[in-house]
């Protein structure tokens, strides 16, 4: 059996909070998770849910207070895990006296590149992330979609096998989000693990092999995008128009939304015939009925909404 | 042996020279330009000690301005900006950063100490030309204050690794200011008749640096030698205290969480 790219083991992370700093606030609780090698994986979660204290234990920034992780076999206390991945932090901020290109050769300089293959390597990434015409700028008159491009360029900067990708598409335009999106497709190509957080959920539909979803610190889920989604109830959705001077009768009245000159109405599947039955007899035209296909988002928000209290943080007394 | 440090520390002198710390040197080139017209019309025959006191003065008050100043910045500074998560996401290990951060700013007190002390070269050739033999000591009075500069940046960088600048900045000032009066702080407790007050100050005495052993601005500008068994016992001194510091401060910072 391969070795898994990721092996999350129980990676619990508590902070001491309040003045004398003897109250503990849990920000990650006993997670456990593995994603494959050549999977893209979505990490998703409200703020506060524990995403970025989990790319910053496994990227060695900050120290788990129980269980451990390992990343392509190695434990991330181990500096040569660090060859192996590659970081973009949430909202990058980068040496802003630097241009892209020195901050890449900067950075370079920490791999095993030679001189000549660093030089080379910098500029067919700064021409894949689109910076090539600003390669020599100063990094202090990039704007937020360059820096993170700078930053996706240094995280793929040593070829790792794994990326971790803290909200990459974060304040992005449309375009910019686009692009991230096909560059996370073509490391996928290449082979490479992908590892994202994120709360842009269309994003991660799109892109994940699977997802986890993460409130208060603890895990909800983890499966295929689709199935976490077929936990949902479905219902469906019906449009219709109602003839000049119609009206529905008081049970539908309350259920319908109108949308220009239209309404539209969601019934349970269950309820489906009979909801026709009363629209027919009031002489409604339909104009569309369609299953209500339950969304990442709809899973995300029933969870968050259950966990509510939970996501604020548990506090833990220190002994 | 690791190469890490280097990249960092070549780091950081870049980003010394772009956000024009060397600009001082621009102040004490106007200073020296200043008192060497100036010490010509007022002192008679003491022009020389004048201004080889106020130059190694100087240099010494630009360099421990740097060296405070920019040295409780190197490591919170990084923190605060976030510059540092993605290097230490990097294979670098916590200690290579420091002693690459810590080897920068060494390196850019060097470079502007150097620069300073041509100033005073080209100030002294202008009030009294041609150099005279004991002008040589300068040097060793400079090679003193560096060495200076270079602990001082140390105690900076280990209060950077857990405290936040303007604590750093006090912290450190405190410990320099106790540095220079070790030796009065020693005599005070031997004076008193208090056993505690007298063991208080011996370990204050032997715990901070003594600052007051560096000092040779008095002695050179006099032309007195200076002993080669100080220059050697400095040197180690230094050295022993910079990298008991670096040690303590990799030992703290390893271990901290970057939040």
């Amino acid at each position: 059996m391969s070795t898994p790219a990721i092996e999350i083991l129980g990676l619990t992370k508590d902070y001491p909070v309040g003045f004398w700093r003897k109250t503990m606030r849990r920000s990650l609780d006993h997670l456990s998770l593995q994603v494959e090698d050549g999977e893209v994986f979505g990490f998703l979660g409200p703020n506060g849910a524990g995403k970025t204290t989990t790319l910053k234990l496994l990227t060695g920034l900050i120290f788990p207070t129980a269980g451990t992780a390992r990343v392509r076999g190695r434990s991330i206390d181990d500096v040569a895990m660090h060859r192996e991945i590659g970081f973009l932090p949430e909202q990058p901020y980068f040496y802003d006296y630097l241009t892209a290109r020195e901050l890449l050769d900067y950075y370079g300089h920490f791999g095993t590149l030679s001189k000549t293959a660093r030089r080379e390597r910098v500029t067919q990434l700064l021409e894949r992330v689109g910076l090539a015409s600003a390669a020599d700028v100063q990094l202090r008159k990039y704007s937020k979609g360059m820096l993170q491009r700078t930053g996706i360029a240094q995280a793929i900067l040593r070829d790792p096998k794994v990326v971790f990708l803290d909200e990459p598409m974060s304040g992005l335009d449309p375009v910019g989000r686009r692009e991230v999106r096909d560059i996370i497709l073509e490391l996928k190509k290449e082979g490479k693990t992908v590892f994202f957080s994120t709360h842009i959920l269309s994003d991660a539909e799109m892109l994940c092999d699977r997802v986890a979803v993460l409130a208060g610190g603890k895990l909800q889920g983890v499966g295929a995008p689709g199935e976490i989604m077929s936990v949902e109830v479905h219902a469906m959705d019906i449009l219709f128009e109602l003839p000049p001077g119609g009206s529905l009768p008081a049970s539908l009245a309350g259920r319908v939304t109108p949308i220009g000159g239209r309404c539209r109405m969601e019934v349970p599947e269950a309820e489906l015939y009979a909801a026709l039955e009363q629209l027919r007899r009031c002489e409604a035209r339909i104009l569309s009925v369609s299953p209500v296909r339950p969304t990442l988002e709809d899973y995300f928000l029933r969870m968050v909404g259950e966990r509510q209290t939970a996501s604020r943080g548990v506090e833990v007394a220190v002994r | 042996m690791s190469t890490a440090p280097m990249p960092v520390a070549v780091n950081t002198f870049r980003e010394a020279v772009r956000d024009r710390v060397l600009y001082n040197l621009v102040f004490f080139a106007l200073l020296m330009i200043g008192a060497a017209i100036l010490v010509g019309q007022i002192s008679i025959g003491i022009d020389r000690l004048v201004i080889i006191n106020l130059g190694l003065s100087a240099i010494s008050v630009f360099g421990l301005v740097m060296a405070i100043f920019i040295g409780v910045g190197l490591v919170s500074k990084e923190i605060e900006k976030r510059t540092l998560y993605s290097l230490l996401a990097q294979p670098v290990r916590r200690w290579e950063f420091l002693v690459g951060k810590y080897a920068g700013l060494v390196l850019t007190l060097v470079v502007n100490t150097s620069f300073m002390t041509l100033g005073l070269a080209a100030a002294l050739f202008y009030v009294g030309r041609p150099f005279v033999r004991s002008d040589a000591l300068i040097l060793v009075a400079v090679y003193f204050i560096l060495l200076e500069l270079a602990l001082v940046t140390a105690i900076a960088l280990f209060f950077s690794c857990f405290s936040t600048p303007m604590l750093s900045t006090l912290f450190t000032l405190g410990i320099y200011v106790t540095g220079i009066f070790a030796s009065d702080i020693r005599e005070f407790g031997d004076l008193t008749k208090s056993p505690g007050l007298k063991a208080l100050t011996r370990v204050i005495y032997y715990l901070v640096p003594n600052f007051h052993n560096f000092n040779a601005i008095a002695a050179v500008s006099h032309g007195e030698a200076i002993p080669l068994a100080l220059v050697a016992q400095n040197t180690l001194y230094a050295a022993l205290y910079v990298t008991l510091l670096l040690v303590a401060a990799s030992a703290v910072f390893s271990r901290r969480n970057l939040k």
